[in-house]
Parts: structure tokens; sequence; C-alpha cells
């Protein structure tokens, strides 16, 4: 059992893939992992496989790197190849492709593009270049968000005159209700972001049991609390219970982390609608910079075209987000599209499903059947 | 990028704005503990980091049985390393 030995506690992995084949019993059950960190775990450990037949895992929205609409990259293109600008980025934003192509194109051009770690080394980059204007473009849910929260902060204690930041932050409430009006889709349950809850905490998930009976557990990201959290959802199913729980603890309070949630109360605010790719426009799911700190917005420094392009026609990364294809289901899956050459943005980041799914699933799909059988599940 | 990678807490650098010098994996670079500012935040302890932020205080057999984990990822694991060490805020 090559894969259930790499976990932390095979044992106890073992136990609960045991339980969850009884909880399941014959009975078919489909959960969607919202986190792109979650399909990242699921892939690279071939747990689809290790889990009995009956149960599907469906992957959701929830990487921030494939939800970028393509008229955003663009407007970052065209704001990193204005004059006298530095354009900075999470290494993961670089390949995104655009209609012009990705911001690594732009650089080649000569643009000058270069990648952070964080928002605040992007100030650095500022304080060290006076002469030019640093933009940042700010991506991510609420995981990291209140790190440009903090960042805008600073640069406003520092008064710092060529720092502004291109926000795209998004927030996740918004797409998983989409997700549950959408008729595409019958879920059984959901396994809930991890980091993301560390910020928001459990409480915004209520309405997901309350409202449409479905059961959600945060969930943590190594293997074993993957399998945990598929054995307490069946476990809920089986109660006839229907409620929000934390198998994530450890690192999820249940009322999030206030100083975080306060910090981006004071800088940010929503906007009253945003596009994600493959979801179309979703009211108030995404967050803009607020009057105060309107010095900083790079979209109200600059005059950006703005201009909305749709998704190439042989991409269905909208598809895939929505958990309605799995990955090698799309057209161009592994041919036109691959991590080297990505047409749409799953097949981007480690975290997108196309690319977890190109770079481990397929390895382990056949490797993975074997285990399924010599451990009798 | 959404990767936390727990590390340890060697001195807070500048108290006033919240910045710490923590440890991952042997390497010490400066990273913010303002998320953390209503809890207390001292030397020894151990934090999930993510893109230069402290997100959460975890416990040190936690931090320890996770990084085993996150070091099993190989690749995405360098690479957050190499981009963590790249880094030098303000």
């Amino acid at each position: 059992m090559k894969f259930v030995d790499e976990f932390r506690d095979p044992a106890a992995a073992r136990a609960l893939v045991k339980s969850i084949t009884r909880l399941a019993a014959d009975d078919e059950f489909k959960f969607m992992e919202v986190c792109g960190g979650h399909t990242h775990t699921i892939y690279r450990h071939g747990l689809e496989h290790i889990l009995p037949p009956g149960i599907e895992l469906v992957h959701g929205p929830g990487c921030p790197v494939c939800v970028i609409p393509m008229g955003r990259v663009d407007d970052a293109m065209w704001l990193a190849e204005q004059p006298d600008i530095i354009f900075t980025t999470f290494g993961d934003m670089m390949r995104v492709p655009g209609s012009k192509g990705s911001l690594l194109d732009a650089k080649a051009r000569g643009a000058d593009v270069r990648f952070v770690y964080s928002p605040l080394d992007a100030l650095k980059v500022a304080l060290d270049n006076p002469t030019k204007h640093v933009v940042f473009f700010a991506v991510g849910f609420e995981t990291t968000a209140p790190s440009s929260a903090v960042t805008l902060v600073r640069a406003k204690q520092l008064g710092v005159q060529n720092f502004s930041m291109f926000c795209n932050h998004v927030t996740i409430i918004p797409p998983i209700r989409a997700i549950l009006e959408s008729p595409d889709l019958r879920l059984s349950g959901f396994l809930g972001p991890g980091h993301v809850s560390t910020v928001i905490g459990t409480r915004p998930y209520r309405f997901v049991p309350q409202v449409y009976r479905k059961p959600l557990v945060v969930a943590g990201f190594e293997p074993l609390d993957i399998l945990a959290t598929v054995h307490m959802l069946l476990q809920q199913i089986r109660d006839g219970r229907c409620e929000v729980e934390n198998q994530y603890g450890r690192v999820v309070r249940e009322e999030g982390n206030l100083q975080a949630l306060k910090l981006l109360a004071e800088t940010m605010e929503l906007r009253p609608h945003f596009e994600w790719r493959g979801l179309g426009f979703i009211s108030q799911s995404a967050l803009k910079i607020n009057d105060a700190y309107a010095d900083f917005d790079a979209e109200e420094r600059f005059s950006m075209p703005g201009i909305r392009v749709a998704d190439p026609k042989a991409c269905q990364c909208g598809e895939v987000l929505k958990g309605v294809l799995k990955p090698w289901e799309c057209k161009v899956f592994g041919t036109a599209c691959t991590p080297e050459t990505p047409i749409g943005t799953c097949m981007v980041s480690p975290e997108g499903a196309c690319a977890a799914y190109y770079n481990f699933g397929r390895m382990h799909r056949e490797a993975a059947n074997m285990i399924g059988e010599t451990a009798g599940v | 990028m959404c990767l936390g990678i727990p590390g340890q807490v060697v001195a807070m650098t500048d108290v006033e704005q919240y910045l710490a010098k923590v440890a991952v994996n042997g390497v010490q670079r400066v990273i913010s503990v303002r998320l953390l500012a209503d809890q207390s935040v001292e030397p020894g302890d151990w934090v999930l980091v993510h893109v230069g932020f402290a997100m959460s205080k975890i416990d040190e057999r936690e931090a320890q049985l996770t990084l085993d984990q996150v070091r099993k990822m190989g690749a995405d694991y360098v690479n957050e390393i190499d981009a963590f060490n790249s880094s030098e805020i303000v």
C-alpha cells in the first residue's frame, strides 16, 4: 500500500478507509472540495482511488488563480506595459493566459515584471525604486486578502507615493452559493476550505446546511485530513444530521481571525459584482480598495481598458471549476492544453484541478487501483 | 500560492510594526505577525506562514508533523521555500 504508507499515520488511514467504506455501503455520494489545495492533495495521493467507488470527489472553484477572467489578465498586462512601471505578482499569475499572452510574455517583450513572495516585498520594491511606480497584482481569497490589507495600511503609514495595487481579491461564500443554485450538480456535501476559514471562521457557512440542506466540514490539507473529512460528512448523513463541522480545528477557530477581518474592513469594500472565469458575474463576490485607500488603488490611478474578454472556445475551465467536468473530460486536456502551454487557468496553478491531475493523477490511477484491490476496498 | 508552511518565531524584530524573524526549514526571514496582533506571539512559537504573514498559531507537535507532510510535496515545497528565501520585506 504505497500511497497509504506515505501518510502521517498509515494505520489511521487504513482504519478510516474501512470505516468510510462501511458507512458508504452501496450508496453514491458526490462531495465537492471547494479549495484547490484539497484538489492538489487528492490527486497527489491518489485519494479518489483509495475511497470506495460510490464516493466521488468533485472539484470546486477555490483556486484564486483559476477564477481570474481573461479581461483582468489583459488589464494587468496593459499596466505592466505602461512606461516607468514595475509590475509585481505572485509567481502563479505569471503564466496565466490573457488574450494576448501572459505576463511572462509581457516580460519577454521588455516589461519590468517581477515575481514577489509577499505583497510587502512589492512595497519594498517601491521604496527601492522611487522613480518608478510599482503595481502589485493582488489575487486570492480571504486567505490572502488580509496580507494585502496590511500592506495598504503600511504603505499609507510610510506615505509611499509610488505604489498601488490592482485588486482582484475574491470571496468564497458567493461562488459556493452560486454552485448550490446551479441545477447542473447534485452534491451530497462539501469539504470546506481550510485556510480561508482561518480568516472567516466557520459561521459564514451555516447557510449551506440551513438553506440548502447540505453538510459542510472544514478540512485540513493532509491526506488523512481529507479522509477524516469524508468520514465526518458520511457520519452526518447516516446520523440524519446536517451541519457545519470543523475537522481542521488545530488551525481554524469558529470565529476566524478577527484581526484579519478588521483590517479587511478598514481597507476594502465589496464590489457590486465581479466576473469569475467560467462562472460569469457573481454579485458581491470580490473586494475593491475603499475610498480611504484610493491613492493605492491602481484602478483609480490608471485608466485601464477594462474590456471583458470571452474565454477561448476550446477551453472548458468553467465546467471544470463548477465540478461539472473532470479535467480529463475537457476536449483540450493534455493535448493542446498542458502546464507548459496552458490554454485555460486550471492548467496553470499547482492548485488548479487540471494541472494537479496532469502532474499526479494520471500516474496514480493504475497504481492506486492496484492498491484498492489489495486493500480489499 | 495558497500553501501555508509552519515556521518557528526566532525573535521579534520590530514590535511596533509586528515584524518577526521566523525560521522555515533552517532559513530565517522577516515576516509580519500583524494578523495575530490580538494574540501574544513570542520567540519559540510556531505559526503557519502564508505570503509573508503569520496566519495562525499552531502547536509544536502539529507544526513538525505538518512540516514532514509538506516536505513530501517535493517540487511545490521547494518552490515555496525558494519564494520564502527571496523575500525581503519592509
